[in-house]
Order: structure tokens, then sequence, then C-alpha cells
């Protein structure tokens, strides 16, 4: 695992979150707040973008500590009845403080400027993961209003329910066959807009089993409340029989079934599909774009002209 | 005939929707009963609706932004409502329903709060503040606000007739086109922005003009009061940006009504560039209301410290800096779009760069406060719990500045808590010290200062406990815009929220008492000073309120503070050797028909009735022609008249003066 991915911290507890986790504890016990997804991560890049959320805080806390401190002692003693300040009604510049409340927060943003900079690259979703093993290929098409996972490698699909093995890279690429819909699993990690006619990526890895909620974050209509899913990660072997269990499954996905799939749905059930129609994702790229159509077959043309 | 307006369109779909239909009827049928009861059409129409006077539209302006604030804030407490219980079951709203209320909340808030808010401020103060008689263009003023509320009229009929938009406040295509959202929704809100937006930009136009060119003879820039500076900034932003709104909007109706192929999913059209194109107004049009707000807390901070402002020159400064870099940031609002990490990292950059100029700005109010004897007016309280509450808004926007941190927190409840924290405390905190401070200035007396107080406190203590709980469940990984939910974990913040919801609704009712016991008591606390904060920048020269002209003579400016230093050198209350003619704008209807005209245009073009849209349209063009074709449209103040005004104040003062003594 160690060797997995070199980003910030791993998992688990660093500096900064142990700080945060003492002054939550405090503050929150029973609340659930130490079990948010956001704060009790399950991946390294989740808990990587979390620990860079909790740095830029106690970075700023430099800047709102004083403000705050300031402003209520100021406040208290310049009182107008009874406050001991006394009062200098033509004081109105000083250079040493105006350099001051320049440098400090200029100090501030230049360092969380290199954060943002080295970051940025580190996490960037469009960069795959190094990893001693090979990554799980999985392609994401957003519907109205529901999920669907194609796993080109082993020629199945499932909707609302996605698997994989955990401490295994989970490589997606990501399209719409509706409007704008963003993809996130909050444990896991941060999200990225799924559109139509285009392709977005997105790097995952569960560093332990379990079965996170991930939704569609980008408002997409009636059904949009209920447009969640699970993302199960789980064994090398339970992955496999997962797959050898849709492999049997009656249901085949091809162009007629798709379209069937993607029309309107809200709450829609867990559903798996064998013997997916070759190139599906970039049937559904091509019916928005100018893109030739991918195949020749019945199938994969219903899908293409279904816009023309 | 009708286009596709039939009956269907009346909201006979809920109850809750009848009751907004219904509730909105009746106070239009209530205003219209007690104008005709107490018989002043006339005197309405004559001295308001067709004034071109800035302190009167300026007015006008505010009581639009109040209006509109009750609405927007119903739909705040609905959706509190509406998410405390809504877990495991659909609540008391339907998905369309609520969807309807969240889109209209945000748009009634931006565009007919805050922004007719911002420019009743700005028609108020800063044409006294820069010793002037009226803006540079009186008519276009007048115009302005009456196309902003043919817009807000769009908003509001939209509950009685058809349905409003259900794509949120920014309306991203392609889900706010044609194929995925066929109903007039979408319309209202296209219409309404595009008609509210020429007004906007048409604002921005007149206060760069008045502020550059009829400042009072002296008064260099480096001597201008920093609300000046702060409206002189947001106009900038308004009249480069606005236009970025009017055309990303344009093109989406033209999507809609046209099946043109701008934003549409495939056929060439691309929601990408819808997304630039809002977001490049949008961005800097956090600033265009919040600027001025910052101007608004410079002058309450220094009045009410009694003492000069702390680092006048850096406050200028760092406004020009946000001005400008508020315009290189938009890109912050999609970071998830899928943009290479080069251009992310950039925008996150430049986003952090404008939180340097802005904690400058904040030690700047407190360094005024450091020294100064500070008297907790209505005004001082908002501006001491704007301090400590926009600190934290402050930190999240950094805190979301950083793209990796953004992947996790974008479209969740933390950055519904982050914008409020800014906007709420930001803004509309700035425009009600705003309010408190100037009111006397309009009207001649003061606000009662123990109501003032209590809406404060219910205001501050409210907004922490409706918006705290949403920063928490963004680590719970709760998404904005839920119409129902099924984590029970998230129930209790929501419940804790909604409360919060509740003792803001005790602060709105506070403040409607604190104008019911003021008005009730105005006798008590007149001013006849119209200085009663011994106040140190030129609006608090003119009486209060002011003469039509404001100023019998136009002051010499000596320095930053005016008057303050004719104050010292006793200047302030003398009579002018001589008095002079002032020419002043006629009062014109052109400004109401124009737009009276626009909502028949909005509304036509909503429900497909071309003819009506182009017969209005072509009535549009037609008083623009006669009215540009006028030549009488000033008239003279005599000096007579003038030195009579002037000599009455003085009168008046003297007895106060000795009556006291």
């Amino acid at each position: 695992m160690g060797a997995l991915l070199k980003i910030g911290t791993r998992s688990g507890k660093s500096g900064y979150s142990v700080l945060f986790l003492v002054l939550l504890t405090t503050l929150l016990t029973g609340c659930g707040l130490l079990e948010g997804p956001l704060i009790d991560t399950k991946g390294p890049i989740a808990t990587a973008e979390r620990d860079l959320l909790f740095a830029a805080f106690c970075m700023m806390l430099i800047v709102v500590i004083p403000v705050f401190a300031m402003t209520i002692f100021f406040s208290w003693r310049y009182r107008e009845n009874g406050g001991k300040g006394k009062h200098r009604p033509t004081w109105a510049s000083s250079s040493l403080i105006e350099t001051i409340v320049w440098l400090v927060p200029i100090a501030i943003i230049v360092t969380l400027s290199y954060l943002a900079w080295t970051y940025t690259y580190k996490l960037d979703p469009f960069r795959s993961l190094k990893s001693d093993v090979p990554a799980i290929n999985v392609q994401v098409i957003a519907q109205d209003w529901k999920w669907l996972f194609i796993y080109p490698d082993y020629n199945i699909a499932s909707v609302n329910e996605l698997a994989f093995p955990s401490n295994r890279p989970l490589s997606l690429e990501i399209t719409s066959d509706t409007v704008m819909n963003s993809f996130m699993v909050p444990a896991l990690g941060g999200q990225i807009y799924a559109m139509a006619g285009m392709t977005t990526r997105l790097q995952l890895l569960a560093d332990e089993n379990g079965s996170f909620t991930g939704r569609n974050t980008q408002y997409s209509g009636d059904g949009f409340s209920d447009q969640d899913f699970q993302a199960v990660a789980m064994t090398e072997q339970d992955f496999d029989s997962w797959v050898a269990a849709r492999k049997q499954s009656t249901e085949q996905l091809d162009g007629a079934r798709y379209l069937k799939l993607a029309a309107k749905s809200v709450a829609h059930p867990v559903e798996y599909f064998s013997n997916v129609v070759p190139n599906l994702f970039k049937g559904i790229i091509a019916k928005y774009t100018s893109r030739a159509c991918p195949g020749d077959s019945d199938s994969i043309q219903m899908i293409c002209r279904e816009n023309q | 005939m009708l286009g596709r307006l039939t009956v269907d369109a009346l909201p006979l779909y809920s109850w809750v929707a009848m009751g907004g239909a219904a509730v909105t009827i009746l106070g239009g049928v209530a205003v219209f009963l007690l104008v005709t009861w107490l018989g002043k059409w006339r005197y309405l129409w004559t001295e308001w609706l067709t004034s071109v006077d800035h302190k009167r539209i300026g007015l006008m302006y505010i009581i639009l932004a109040v209006v509109m604030l009750l609405r927007g804030f119903v739909d705040a407490l609905m959706i509190r409502a509406q998410q405390a219980f809504a877990v495991n079951n659909e609540g008391y709203l339907p998905a369309d329903h609520f969807d309807q209320i969240f889109s209209s909340h945000g748009t009634i808030m931006i565009f007919f709060v805050a922004m007719p808010f911002l420019a009743g401020l700005m028609n108020v103060i800063v044409p006294q503040q820069i010793g002037a008689r009226d803006v540079a263009f009186p008519f276009l003023n007048s115009l302005s606000f009456w196309l902003t509320t043919s817009g807000a009229g769009l908003v509001l009929i939209s509950l009685v007739i058809g349905k409003f938009s259900t794509a949120g406040w920014t309306g991203y295509p392609p889900y706010s086109g044609i194929e995925y959202n066929p109903g007039v929704g979408v319309d209202y809100w296209i219409w309404a922005l595009l008609i509210s937006g020429v007004g906007s930009t048409l604002t921005g136009i007149n206060f760069i003009v008045t502020i550059l060119k009829n400042r009072a003879p002296g008064m260099k820039l480096m001597r201008m009061p920093l609300f000046t500076w702060t409206s002189l900034c947001s106009s900038i932003l308004i009249a480069a940006t606005f236009p970025a709104l009017t055309v990303a909007v344009g093109l989406l109706s033209l999507d809609r009504i046209f099946g043109m192929h701008f934003f549409t999913n495939g056929d060439g059209g691309n929601m990408m560039n819808f997304a630039n194109l809002i977001w490049i107004w949008g961005h800097p049009e956090v600033y265009i209301l919040v600027l001025p707000a910052f101007g608004i807390f410079s002058e309450v901070v220094a009045t009410f410290s009694r003492k000069a402002l702390f680092g006048y020159k850096s406050l200028v400064y760092a406004t020009a800096c946000i001005a400008i870099l508020s315009a290189t940031v938009w890109l912050h609002h999609f970071f998830t779009m899928g943009s290479s990490a080069n251009v992310n990292a950039f925008f996150g950059m430049a986003t952090m760069i404008i939180a340097i100029p802005t904690g400058v700005k904040i030690f700047d109010w407190l360094f005024t406060m450091y020294g100064g004897k500070i008297r907790f007016h209505t005004s001082m309280m908002f501006t001491v719990g704007f301090l400590i509450s926009f600190a934290i808004g402050g930190m999240t926007g950094v805190l979301l500045a950083l793209p990796p941190a953004d992947y996790l927190m974008h479209n969740s409840s933390f950055l519904v808590a982050h914008f409020h924290n800014v906007i709420i405390p930001g803004v509309l905190f700035g425009y009600f010290a705003g309010v408190q401070y100037w009111f006397p200035k309009v009207f001649g007396f003061t606000l009662d200062e123990k109501w003032g107080a209590r809406a404060f406190w219910l205001w501050l203590i409210g907004f922490w406990i409706a918006f705290m709980p949403l920063y928490a469940l963004g680590f719970l990984g709760m998404t904005r815009r839920m119409e129902h939910y099924d984590n029970p974990e998230w129930q209790p913040y929501l419940i804790v929220a909604a409360l919060g919801a509740v003792i803001i609704l005790g602060g709105v009712f506070c403040n409607l008492m604190q104008l019911v016991v003021s008005f009730r008591n105005r006798k008590e606390t007149e001013d006849v000073t119209g200085d009663p904060w011994d106040g140190r920048t030129l609006e608090w020269a003119t009486s209060s309120p002011p003469a039509p002209y404001n100023f019998a003579v136009i002051p010499e400016v000596k320095g930053l503070d005016a008057f303050y230093i004719m104050k010292e050198e006793g200047a302030a209350y003398t009579l002018p050797d001589h008095f002079e003619d002032i020419e002043m704008p006629n009062n014109t209807s052109f400004g109401v028909i124009i737009g009276g005209l626009s909502f028949v245009i909005g509304f036509a073009m909503i429900w497909y009735i071309w003819w009506l849209a182009i017969s209005a349209f072509i009535g549009v063009l037609c008083c623009v022609i006669i009215r540009s074709s006028m030549d009488d449209t000033d008239h003279i103040i005599p000096a007579a008249d003038v030195e009579k005004l002037e000599r009455a104040r003085l009168a008046t003062l003297s007895q106060s003066i000795s009556g006291k003594g």
C-alpha cells in the first residue's frame, strides 16, 4: 500500500487531522460528524484532499484568530461608556502596521499558493495513480436519474452499483447521456462533471472494504435527490465472484435495451447486464459529436443515431 | 392569439402554489386599495413614479429591495422547512415545486434584493457625498429603476401565471435548454434577467460618469470618501461584466426560442461556454455587491469611532486591487469541469490573492477602532458583527479556492454555507448598516436604536445557527438542492439550521417594528441639523431631508473628510454671500412607460405572444425617439426661492441650538 501513492499523507490520521479530530471530538461527539465521509475518509485521494483543506484552515487561523481577538478587545477597550482606551482622534496611519497587515496575508497566501500548485498537479483527476497492480477500468454514464457502470474488460455492466476491489486503483471514464451531472463518492475523493459528448476522468482508490454512498451532485431535475448509488469496495476474490455472477446475468445490454434503460426513471433499482454492446461508451459520445459511430451493428447504430 | 398562454397556466397544481399566488395577488390589491383610499394616485405619479430626483429614485429602489427581500426570505423559510423534515419522505413540497423555490430564492436575492438595495444606496448618497446636485443622467437613472422593477415584476407574476425556473439561479444548460425544460419557467428567469440587466448596466455607466465628472471642486480622487470609491469600482465592474450576463442569457434564449445550438447537447452546442460566460459576470458580481458594503463599513467605523479612517490610502488601493482581481478568478466556480491542472492551479492562486487586500481592509477597520471612542449605534453593531462573521466566510472561501479541496466541497452544503457567509454578513449587514446610518438623511428623523439592536442580535445569532450546521453537513457529504434525503444523520443539523432561519425571521420582524416605532416617535427623534452623528463627509452638509438641489452653493473641498474640515473651520452652517438660480431636470413619465412596455415585452416573449412583443418593442422605440428629441427637459429654481429655503433651514437650526443651550 505504501508505495502505491505518494501524495501528501497516506490515509489515516495525519498531523493536521489529529489536531482536528481532537478539536471536533470535544465539540461534536455524538453528532455523527466524525463518521462523516469527508472526515473519516476511506481512500488516499479523499484523505489528501481533506488534509489539504485542514492545512489551509490551520494557516488561515493565523489571520482569523487575531481578527476575532482584536474585534472583541477593541470593542471593549475603546467603547464610549467606560472604555479604558485613550481616544486618539487624529491617529490614522502607521507605516509599521500597514507593512504588517500587507505582509502577513501575503506570506500566508504565498504558502497556500505553493500548496495549491503542487497539490493540484498531484491530485489531478486525469492523472493515473502509480501502482504495482493494474487499475480497474470502468466507464461511467450519467442518465436521468441513475448511473450506468460499464466494465469494458469484463463485458458486463451494472446500474447504481459500482463494485471494485479495494487497494487497487479505480480508473473512471465519465460522460453523460443527459444534462450535466457531477460524479462523486465522498468517502473516496472529489468529484468531476459528466457532460454529454465529452469524457472526463477520475481516479479513486479505497484502502478498506466497505460500501460507500456516491451520487450526482449537480442539480439535474426531478429525480436528482434519489440519484445515488453504492460504491462497494471488496476483496479480489469477492470481486472475481461478483464479475462471474454478472456474466451469468440473463439481461443483455443491446441497443434497444440501452434506450429503454436511458429513459427517465427515479430511484432506479440495481440492475446487472452481461454482453454489453461493444463500444457502447464511445457510441454515446458519438451521439452528441460529429465523430463517426464506432461500429456498424444495429445496436450501436441505434444509439449513435438516436439524436438525429 | 395568446401564444402558449392558456388556463393551465394557473397554479392549480398544489395548495402551496395557490397560496403563493393568493398572497401575491392580495398584496397587489391591498397596495392598490390603500393608495386609492388615501386618494394619493396623482401625488404618487407626479412626485414619485415619474421623479428623476436621485434621492427619490434611491428610496424607491430600497423599497423594491425590501419587498423582494420578504419574498426571497419566505422562499428561504420554505427550503429550510422542507429539508428539516424530508428524511426518507417527500416532505410537503414535490420536487418540481421545491426546485422552483430554490431557483427563485437565489434569483430574487441577488438580482432583486442585493442589486436594487445597492443601486438605492448609491443613488441616495453618492451625489451628496461628492457635492453634486444629481447624477449625470437623471432620466437614465429613472429608466434603470423601472427596468429593474419590471424584471422584479416578471418574477412575482410567475407565481400567479405559469411556473418559475427549476434550473437554479445560474440556469446551467443543457438542463435549462428547451429539450429538458420545455415550460415557461426558464423563460421567466431569462427575461427577468435580460430586462433588469439592462437597467443595471445603465446604472453602472451613470455612476461612473457621475463620480468622474460631477465632483465638487477640490475633491480629487484621493479625497473621495470610501463609499464613493467603492461605488466607483463597483460601477466599473457593472458596466464591464453585466453585458456578459446579458449575452449568456440572451444566447440561451435564442437556443430556446429559435432552436439554435449555442449551449445544447450536441449539434455543435457546448454548455461549458455558458458556464464561462455566466461566471465572467457572476464572480465580479459578488464584488459589485460587497465593495460598496465595504465602503459603508468604512464610513460607519470612522464616524462612530470618532476618528479619521485608518489607512485611507491602503483601503483605496485594496479596493482597486479587489476590483481588478475579481475579473480574473471566474473559473473557480467550475474547477470540477475537467480543466487541466495548469488552469485550475492558476485560477486557484488568483482567487487566493484576493484574500490579501480583503484582509488588509479588515485590519484597517480594526485599527480605526483602535484609539477610538466607539459609540455602538446599530450601524456600528452591524459592522462589528460583520468583522467577526466575515472572517469565517473569507476563510472558507480560501479553502474552496484550493482546487483539490474544491473537488470535495463543490456543490455541497459547505459551499452553500460559504456564500451565505460572505453575502449575509458582508453584503446584507453592510446595507443594513447603511440604512441605519443614512436613514435620518433621507427622512429627517433617526431610527429607534432599541429595535435596531434587537434586529441586529437576532440576525447575527440566527445567521450563525442557520449556516454553521451547513458547514458541518458538507463534511457529512450532503449535496445542495436536495428535495429529500435518506441519511438520518443529516436531520439534526437541518433542524438546527431551520431554527436559525426562524431566529432570522424574528430579526426581520424587529426590522419592520423598528420602522413602525421610529415613525411613531419621529417628533422626538427629529434631526434638524442634517448631521446627527457628527459625520465627516459631505452628505452630512445638506439638510435632512435634503432640498431638491442638495447644495445651494456647491461646496469647496479642502481635503479628505470635507465636511469635518468645514465644521472645524466654522464654515459648515453659513449662508453664502449670494444665491444663484439652479437648473434641475424635469420629472418625466418616459421611464415608467418604457419600464411598463419592457414588462410587456418580457411577458409576451415568455408566452410566445409575438404580436404583443413586437408592438411593445415598437412602443419602446417610439418613446426613446420622442424623449431624445425633447428640448425642454429642465426647469429653473430661482435664486430667491433657494435663499428662502436656506434661510428657513438656518433659522430652525439656530433655534434648536439655542433651545438646547
